[in-house]
């Protein structure tokens, strides 16, 4: 069976800082909205499945599927999910599987994420032990640091500079300007990029995502239920995929090159039948500059090497071919790592049905992509949103 | 320190590195990998032998690390490289080089050393001449 699978209703809290609210209290805010947006009663909600990566070093609290299925008002089976800042995007993934096929009617995902009650150093602790504990951690390297190696080691085989990657965070701010729910609603320069005080060589502060709290949710209903209950859910899931890949950067054939992204994105288009040449606009997991680099890579938007003067040239900006990170991405618009997938489906739904503050730029658009990476992409999922005819 | 047990297979290469005998783990289609592995990742192959490790390692990539966590507050800031040694990377500190001196290439040693913060082990890189 092979069921219709539809975003019934979104909702996300601003993401910033707002360290005094427990994930019970952020899920429960998106959710509220969500379940409003759906017009979906919460006693319909026969599944959940909630990201979070970081709560026992943040709130000392494991087993938190139940406890956010109270937090929502749903009784149902609830599941955590922990695939480092992939974890709502899996999550999603989850719930598009159990509709997809027809073993649920109504399930309720998303995440939740707190992180700035902890201090710079532990919460770098923190998003540090998505990387290998041996071979990774007890060398010293840090999530901002995995990054740099990637970036570094890009700029050796493909060329490539600081600027190209400030131009990217210059983007993505400005396309966060108007967006109410982003963590920074300020344009940057390119100066202000280049001249920020150094976190791991090549990046600065400014080519770095932002820890952040914040959470994230959808109620995805399968096309039948969607339609006997006269639901307004214009986007659909019509693709998903997920891949792994070696868990240290350092046993990769390549640590410029994100084969669980190369393969997370065929499963998607695949399953979706569409190619990448069909994305109108594109949300990606840009934790740091040159993430969304290697991530339009590996969609297949552009070849190996290519992507880095993107941001530079305009292609990727909201006047550009492809719209990039409309939201502001991680990068502006926040990254509570268990929420941020979510996240990704939130603002696509609003982009795509015309009710983001940003979907004037893309309103012919028909297919979006969000693209969801955890740890040094060992982790990825994607998916493809379509606005059903 | 921070780790006051042992974990098997970590432990006992490092222990190899510093007696100057360090190995990898070599499965029978020859490739490479740290211990501890039960199984080859890529064909799944159980039946893998100490190998020793080339002594010598070209660096492949490398950051200057400003902002660490608590472990490595006092080591900061600090240099961290992934460099080849045949068929395995190993990811480490770069000792007795400035950084803006290092470049992808470099050949380099490894050894071990205590960190300042904890003084728990840690893998580190010496260049080469």
């Amino acid at each position: 069976m092979v069921n219709d699978v539809r975003i019934a209703g979104v909702g996300m809290t601003p993401f910033g800082r707002q360290s005094e609210l427990t994930v019970r209290e952020l899920f429960g805010n998106a959710t509220a909205e969500a379940f409003d947006d759906a017009s979906v009663p919460r006693d319909a909600v026969e599944e959940v499945y909630y990201g979070n990566y970081m709560g026992e070093f943040a709130e000392q609290q494991g087993h938190q599927g139940p406890m956010v299925a109270e937090a929502a008002g749903v009784k149902a089976p609830a599941t955590r999910i922990d695939s480092a800042c992939a974890s709502s995007g899996v999550a999603t993934r989850l719930g598009y599987e159990k509709i997809r096929t027809g073993l649920a009617d109504v399930v309720l995902v998303g995440g939740s994420e707190r992180m700035t009650n902890l201090s710079t150093s532990d919460g770098t602790q923190a998003l540090a032990a998505a990387a290998d504990s041996l071979w990774e951690i007890r060398a010293g390297v840090t999530f901002p640091g995995a990054y740099a190696l990637m970036a570094n080691r890009y700029f050796e085989e493909f060329g490539g500079s600081r600027e190209d990657l400030a131009h990217i965070a210059v983007k993505n701010h400005e396309h966060a300007l108007e967006n109410e729910l982003a963590q920074f609603q300020r344009a940057i320069s390119l100066e202000d990029v280049i001249d920020a005080a150094e976190i791991c060589s090549p990046f600065g502060m400014f080519d770095c995502s932002p820890m952040s709290d914040g959470a994230s949710a959808a109620v995805l209903v399968s096309g039948e239920f969607a339609e006997s209950h006269g639901l307004d859910a214009p986007v659909r899931i019509t693709g998903s995929g997920q891949h792994s890949d070696n868990f240290a950067l350092a046993d990769r054939a390549s640590m410029c090159r994100m084969p669980a992204a190369d393969r997370a994105a065929e499963i998607a288009y695949d399953d979706a039948d569409i190619s990448p040449a069909d994305v109108d606009v594109a949300e990606v997991h840009d934790c740091f500059t040159i993430a969304e680099v290697l991530a339009l890579e590996s969609l297949g938007f552009y070849e190996p090497g290519e992507a880095i003067t993107a941001a530079r040239e305009g292609e990727t900006s909201i006047d550009g071919d492809l719209p990039v990170n409309l939201s502001g991405g991680l990068k502006a618009k926040g990254h509570p790592v268990g929420a941020t997938g979510g996240a990704q489906i939130s603002e696509m739904t609003k982009l795509l049905r015309g009710d983001h503050v940003n979907s004037s730029a893309v309103d012919d658009a028909t297919v979006g992509l969000t693209h969801n990476a955890g740890g040094t992409v060992a982790s990825c999922v994607v998916h493809v949103l379509e606005v059903a005819e | 320190m921070r780790y006051d047990t042992r974990d098997k297979g970590f432990d006992d290469f490092l222990d190899a590195v510093e007696q100057g005998e360090p190995y990898y783990l070599e499965s029978p289609s020859g490739n490479g990998w740290l211990p501890p592995r039960v199984v080859d990742p890529e064909t799944g192959e159980e039946d893998l032998a100490e190998v020793a490790l080339p002594e010598q390692g070209e660096v492949l990539t490398h950051t200057k690390t400003h902002v660490a966590g608590p472990d490595f507050a006092d080591d900061a800031p600090y240099t961290v490289a992934i460099a080849s040694f045949g068929p395995v990377n190993v990811t480490g500190q770069v000792r007795n080089i400035e950084t803006g001196n290092i470049e992808i290439g470099q050949a380099v040693k490894l050894g071990v050393e205590r960190t300042k913060t904890t003084e728990d082990r840690v893998l580190v890189f010496y260049p080469v001449e």
